[in-house]
């Protein structure tokens, strides 16, 4: 499924409108999912799904697994974590598994407390756009 | 589930649907405080919006239960959406049918339409609203909580329920496994 990235903003603002009640105006690029637009944690998972839903085709499905979308578990791993801030493991396996998050003002921060603001509209339209595009390139 | 807001499941089809209906009684003592007569209206007793939520989070927790058999613990977690359209006096019935849209490990979402259907019109089922659910499998999503380990979602009175719509084998999942 070809999208521009305009038409995948579209997208996103009109589920981020359905699942946070939020006003179409609210939706912008860097407006951060829970400082901004208020999402709480079961939104997670309610944006997920309606991701999936829009994103879908008959013919390619658009299925994002557990974890993938939004970083999970993090403290599983005490070689990510340590005293509450990302170690360099941490932040090398935020740059393998989210690419989709733009790190670089995360850089000097590192606090476990500021990764849920790495969740921006933004970060939503590339996650899309990465995973649409690899879906449709040739293997 | 200790508080039913159904009284019948009429329809179920295993990881897709259920329905489930719920009869108005004046009976309920709940109905006479919506609303009691005060200096300037008289009573107008209804059922509130409220508890239509609630009978659809349990029709729609018992859909979502039924895919797992009734192992995980399913917690009404988000109100997607509600709304409900038509006042529902004593003596109508209510349908709720609820439809899963999406589960996985971490909970699921549903959709569902709130029917209704007159006491003198007894053919006639009339859409008054539309209620979507997300629902929370806890033990997978409360990281640092413990919770006990018998499924204090499902109790007996749901077992109840499902029992008296035939769906025996259901009922008695949870225990085989």
């Amino acid at each position: 499924m070809a999208m521009s990235p305009e038409e995948i903003f579209a997208h996103i603002r009109d589920v981020l409108e359905e699942a946070l009640g939020v006003d179409e105006d609210e939706v912008t690029s860097e407006a951060r999912l829970v400082s901004d637009l208020g999402a709480e944690s079961i939104d997670f998972l309610d944006i997920q799904f309606r991701l999936e839903k829009t994103f879908s085709t008959d013919d390619h499905p658009f299925k994002i697994e557990q974890g993938e979308l939004f970083p999970e578990n993090l403290m599983d791993n005490a070689d990510w974590v340590q005293d509450e801030t990302f170690t360099d493991a941490g932040m090398s396996m935020l740059r393998e598994r989210m690419p989709h998050l733009d790190l670089t003002s995360f850089e000097s921060d590192r606090s476990l407390a500021g990764v849920a603001d790495l969740i921006t509209v933004q970060s939503l339209v590339a996650f899309v756009q990465g995973k649409l595009n690899s879906e449709t390139s040739p293997a | 589930m200790r508080w039913m807001w159904i009284d019948q499941i009429v329809d179920f089809e295993a990881g897709k649907r259920m329905s489930a209906v719920k009869n108005v009684s004046l009976a309920e003592e709940h109905l006479h405080d919506h609303f009691a007569a005060d200096d300037r209206f008289p009573a107008q007793p209804l059922m509130p919006a409220s508890l239509m939520i609630e009978g659809m989070a349990q029709t729609a927790g018992i859909l979502v239960g039924a895919v797992n058999g009734f192992r995980e613990k399913v917690v009404l977690a988000k109100i997607a959406k509600a709304q409900i359209e038509s006042d529902v006096t004593p003596g109508s019935t209510i349908r709720y049918d609820a439809t899963l849209d999406r589960i996985d490990e971490a909970g699921a979402a549903t959709s569902g339409i709130v029917l209704m259907r007159r006491p003198h019109d007894q053919e006639t089922w009339t859409t008054i609203g539309r209620v979507d659910l997300m629902f929370s499998h806890v033990d997978h999503n409360m990281a640092g909580m413990s919770f006990p380990e018998e499924n204090f979602v499902f109790s007996e009175n749901f077992k109840t329920i499902l029992r008296t719509a035939g769906l025996d084998s259901l009922a008695e999942s949870e225990a085989t496994d």
